[in-house]
C-alpha cells in the first residue's frame, strides 16, 4: 500500500519536473510540439487520401516509412548493447549509461510503432494484430515475430527504467536479484529484435537483395556503430549541461568498440557486394541499381556511395587512438557513422529490394511531402519521449532529486538541471 | 496516377450508426470511435470495425455480414448488389495453362478482368500485367516492358507473356500475412478477406509475381460500371487501403463459368479448368505439351501454367 502512494508521488513528481524547465527547455518542448503537429496534419490529410498520397505504389510498396522503421529497430537494440560491458566485466564508468541506453532504446521503440502505424493501409484496424484479441499469424509471418518482440522488448525496457528510478527517487538500493537478470535478458532481446527485423526481409525468396544470408549479421553491425554514436554525442552534451559525470576513458572505449564493428559492417558489406557482382547472376540488377544505376535511374547512386566513404572515413577516425581521442575527429566520426547507417539500412534497403520490381519495373520512388512531414513528426514524438525521460532521470540519477528533497527541489524554479 | 483526390463528402462522413443486436456490442461505441478517428472520416459503422476475420464467423454471422455489405452498395450504388459466398467444389483444383505461342498481347483480357471484378477504375487497378519480351532473350523480366502500345502488337522479334496470380500450391504471401488476412481455398485459389486485411503490404514483397495489388487511395468505381454478380472473396467492391489480386474469377468458376480474361481472348491462348479432372483440357495440356513455370526456382508451385501451344 505504502509503495504504492510512494510510486503515486513518484509519477506527479516526475510530471513535475518534466513540465518545469529553463527558457530553453521550454523552446526545445514547444519546437517539437510544433513539428509533431505538421506531422499530425500531415497524417490527417493521409487517413482522409490514403497511402496515395505518399509516393509508394504498388511497384515499390514500401518507402520512407519501412526504411526509417528499419534503421531505428537497430537503434533500439543497439542502445542496450553498452549493457554488456557495465555488467559483465562490472566496468563502472559505463554503468550509469546503461540507463541512458534503455531510455534511447525505449524513444526509439516509439518511433518504430509510430512508423509501422502510420505505414498500415488501415490503422483502425489496429486490433486484427493483437495477440488474443485479433488473429496473429503465428509462428509463420515473421511480422507477428516482430510485433511481439518489440512490445515485449519496449516493456522490459520501460520497467527497468523506471523501477531503477524509482528506487533512485525514494533512495533505496535497487534488488540486484531483480534488476541483474532483467538487464541481461535485455542483451539476447536486443539482438533478436534487430536479427527478427531482419528475417522479415530475409525471408522473402521473391527479393534477391533481401534474401541474403548474412542480412541479419548485417544488421546487427551496422546497428552497433549507429546506436554507440548517437550515445556518444548525447553523453557530451549531458555531461556539459548536467552534473552527471562521464569520464573520457568511457566515450574512448565506446569509440574503440566502434571501430571493430564499423570494421566488420564494411567488410560484411563487400563480402555481399563481392558476391553479386562477382557471380553477376541475374540477381545482380537491385546492387546494380543502388551502386551504379540502372538503364538510366540512379537516384540511389550517390547516397549509396556516401554512405559507403562516410563509413570507410569514420572507421579510420575511430581506429587511429589520435583521431579517437580528439573531440573534432570523434564527432566527426560520429556523424558520419549516423549517416552512414542511415542510409543503408534506410532507403538503401529498402528501395534496392523493390527495384526492379517482381516483374522487372523500374520505378523510382522518392518520398513525398506528405511521407517526410509525418516522419519528421514521428521523430520529433520520439526526440520528445526521450527528452522528458532525460529531464526527470538525470537529478534522479544524481540523487538531487529524491522522496525527500524532491518536492523542495521540484518548487525551486532553477532546479532543473539541463541548462542548455 | 490521378488528381482528383476523394474528399471527404459530408455523405461520407457521417457514420451509419449500428441496428443492434450486435453480440460484440459490450466492446463498447468509444473503440469504435478512435477507429472512427484512425479512418480520417468516420465511415466505418461499428459492426464493421468488430467484425471478425471470415474464417472465425459462424454461419448467422455471415448472414449478417453479407447483408450488411449489400445494404452498404444498395447505399453507394444505387443498385442491387449480390454478395455471394458460394464454397470450393468439391473434387476441384483449379489450373490455368497459358499459350505464349499464341499471346498477341492485345490486353483485351486486362480490360474485361477490370470490368468484371470491379476494380478501381480511378487510380485504375489491373490484376493482369502483360509482359512485352525479347525473343532473343527469351523470359527475362529485366528485359520486360509493360507500357508498350498495345495498338502495335504484336511486334517484330517480340512475344508477350501476362502475369497475374499464379495460385501457388505454396504461397509465400500467405506465409507472411501477419493477421491471417489471405489464404488459400480448398479449390487452390488464393483469397484476401477485404474486411481483415490491415494493409501492412508485407504480402505485397513476398509475392514473386507483382500479382497484390493496393488500394492507395478510395477506390473509384460508378454505379454504370459495378457488376452487381460479386463474390465475397472475388469481386465486390473493395474498401481503401487493403490489398487485392486475382482469384480466378471465383464468382464465375465457383458456379462453373470461365473467367472473364479466358472468355475474352481472342487467340484462344488461355486454358483453365479442374486439375483433378483427368479429361479436361487442362490436363492435356500438362501432359503433351511443353510447360513451365515462372520462377520455378522459388519452389511456390504455381497453379498457373505457360506453355507452347505450337
Ligand atoms: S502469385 Fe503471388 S499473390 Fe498469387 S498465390 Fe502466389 S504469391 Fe500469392
Ligand atoms: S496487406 Fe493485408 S493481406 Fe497483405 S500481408 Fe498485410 S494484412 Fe495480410
Amino acid at each position: 500500500m505504502l509503495t504504492l502512494r510512494t510510486f503515486g508521488q513518484f509519477i506527479t513528481d516526475t510530471l513535475g519536473i518534466m513540465t518545469k524547465g529553463s527558457r530553453l527547455y521550454y523552446a526545445w518542448i514547444g519546437f517539437l510540439l510544433l513539428l509533431i503537429g505538421m506531422g499530425a496534419i500531415a497524417y490527417v490529410g493521409q487517413l482522409n487520401h490514403g497511402l496515395l498520397v505518399t509516393n509508394m505504389r504498388d511497384q515499390v510498396s514500401w518507402g520512407f516509412y519501412i526504411g526509417n522503421f528499419t534503421f531505428l529497430v537497430g537503434v533500439a537494440a543497439a542502445a542496450i548493447m553498452l549493457v554488456i560491458p557495465a555488467y559483465i566485466y562490472d566496468w563502472e564508468p559505463i554503468k550509469e549509461i546503461t540507463i541512458l541506453g534503455e531510455m534511447l532504446a525505449i524513444s526509439a521503440l516509439v518511433m518504430c510503432l509510430g512508423f509501422v502505424m502510420v505505414d498500415i493501409g488501415r490503422p483502425d484496424r489496429f486490433w486484427h494484430i493483437m495477440p488474443l484479441v485479433g488473429r496473429l499469424n503465428w509462428p509463420q509471418s515473421m511480422l507477428a515475430w516482430d510485433v511481439i518482440v518489440l512490445n515485449l522488448y519496449l516493456l522490459l525496457n520501460w520497467f527497468v527504467v523506471t523501477y531503477l528510478l524509482f528506487c533512485a527517487y525514494t533512495e533505496r538500493h535497487y534488488v540486484k536479484k531483480l534488476v541483474l537478470p532483467l538487464v541481461l535478458l535485455s542483451i539476447p532481446m536486443a539482438v533478436s529484435i534487430h536479427t527478427v527485423t531482419a528475417y522479415l526481409y530475409n525471408g522473402l525468396a521473391a527479393r534477391p537483395f533481401w534474401n541474403s544470408a548474412i542480412l541479419a549479421p548485417r544488421f546487427l553491425a551496422s546497428a552497433f556503430c549507429s546506436g554507440p554514436a548517437i550515445l556518444l554525442i548525447l553523453l557530451q552534451v549531458l555531461r556539459k549541461t548536467t552534473k552527471l559525470s562521464i569520464k573520457d576513458e568511457a566515450i574512448f572505449k565506446i569509440a574503440e568498440l566502434m571501430a571493430y564493428t564499423m570494421g566488420f559492417n564494411l567488410f560484411l558489406t563487400a563480402a555481399e557486394a563481392f558476391k553479386e557482382l562477382y557471380s553477376g547472376t541475374e540477381h545482380m540488377v537491385y546492387f546494380q541499381y543502388l551502386l551504379f544505376g540502372l538503364k538510366g535511374h540512379n537516384t540511389l547512386v550517390p547516397y549509396a556511395w556516401a554512405s559507403i566513404i562516410f563509413g570507410f572515413v569514420a572507421f579510420i577516425l575511430f581506429l587511429v587512438p589520435r583521431t579517437r581521442t580528439n573531440w573534432v575527429t570523434l564527432n566527426i566520426g560520429c556523424v558520419l557513422i549516423y549517416a552512414s547507417v542511415y542510409i543503408e539500412k534506410g532507403m538503401g534497403l529498402i528501395i534496392p529490394g523493390l527495384t526492379p520490381d517482381a516483374l522487372g519495373e523500374i520505378f523510382v520512388y522518392t518520398p513525398s511531402f506528405t511521407e517526410i512531414t509525418v516522419a519528421a513528426g514521428i521523430f520529433a514524438i520520439g526526440f520528445l519521449v526521450f527528452t522528458l525521460m532525460l529531464k526527470a532521470a538525470v537529478p534522479m540519477m544524481l540523487g538531487e532529486f529524491t522522496l525527500s528533497k524532491g518536492r523542495k527541489a521540484a518548487s525551486e524554479p532553477e532546479a532543473g538541471p539541463i541548462k542548455a | 496516377m490521378t488528381d482528383r483526390k476523394p474528399t471527404c463528402s459530408p455523405e461520407g462522413c457521417d457514420s451509419r450508426s449500428g441496428s443492434g443486436g450486435n453480440r460484440r456490442e459490450f466492446l463498447g461505441t468509444a473503440v469504435a470511435a478512435v477507429a472512427m478517428a484512425l479512418t480520417g472520416c468516420g465511415k466505418l459503422s461499428k459492426e464493421e470495425f468488430l467484425q471478425h476475420n471470415f474464417q472465425e464467423l459462424s454461419k448467422d454471422e455471415v448472414r449478417s455480414v453479407i447483408a450488411r455489405l449489400e445494404k452498404e452498395y444498395k447505399a453507394k450504388y444505387g443498385k442491387d448488389v449480390k454478395v455471394a459466398t458460394t464454397p470450393p467444389l468439391p473434387g476441384v483444383i483449379f489450373g490455368y495453362a497459358l499459350d505464349l505461342s499464341r499471346c498477341i498481347g492485345c490486353r483485351r483480357c486486362v480490360h474485361a478482368c477490370v470490368k468484371e471484378n470491379n476494380q478501381s477504375r480511378d487510380p485504375e487497378v489491373q490484376w493482369i500485367r502483360v509482359l512485352e519480351l525479347d525473343k532473343e532473350e527469351g523470359v527475362n523480366l529485366q528485359h520486360a516492358e509493360q507500357y508498350y502500345n498495345p495498338e502495335e502488337v504484336p511486334r517484330e522479334g517480340h512475344f508477350y507473356m501476362p502475369v497475374q496470380c499464379q495460385q501457388c500450391k505454396k504461397p509465400p504471401c500467405v506465409k507472411v500475412c501477419p493477421v491471417g488476412a489471405t489464404w488459400r481455398e480448398k479449390d487452390g485459389i488464393t483469397v484476401v478477406d477485404y474486411n481483415w486485411c490491415i494493409g501492412c503490404r508485407y504480402c505485397m514483397a513476398a509475392c514473386p509475381y507483382g500479382a497484390r495489388h493496393f488500394n492507395w487511395g478510395e477506390p473509384h468505381l460508378t454505379a454504370d460500371e459495378v457488376n452487381p454478380d460479386t463474390h465475397y472473396f472475388g469481386n465486390r467492391p473493395r474498401p481503401k487501403g487493403v490489398v487485392e489480386k486475382c482469384t480466378f474469377c471465383i464468382q464465375r468458376t465457383r458456379k462453373g463459368l470461365y473467367p472473364a480474361c479466358v472468355e475474352i481472348c481472342p487467340t484462344g491462348s488461355r486454358k483453365f479448368g479442374n486439375l483433378l479432372d483427368k479429361t479436361s483440357e487442362i490436363r492435356y495440356i500438362l501432359e503433351n505439351k511443353r510447360v513451365f513455370k515462372l520462377k520455378e526456382e522459388l519452389n511456390t508451385q504455381p497453379n498457373f501454367f505457360y506453355f507452347y501451344g505450337v
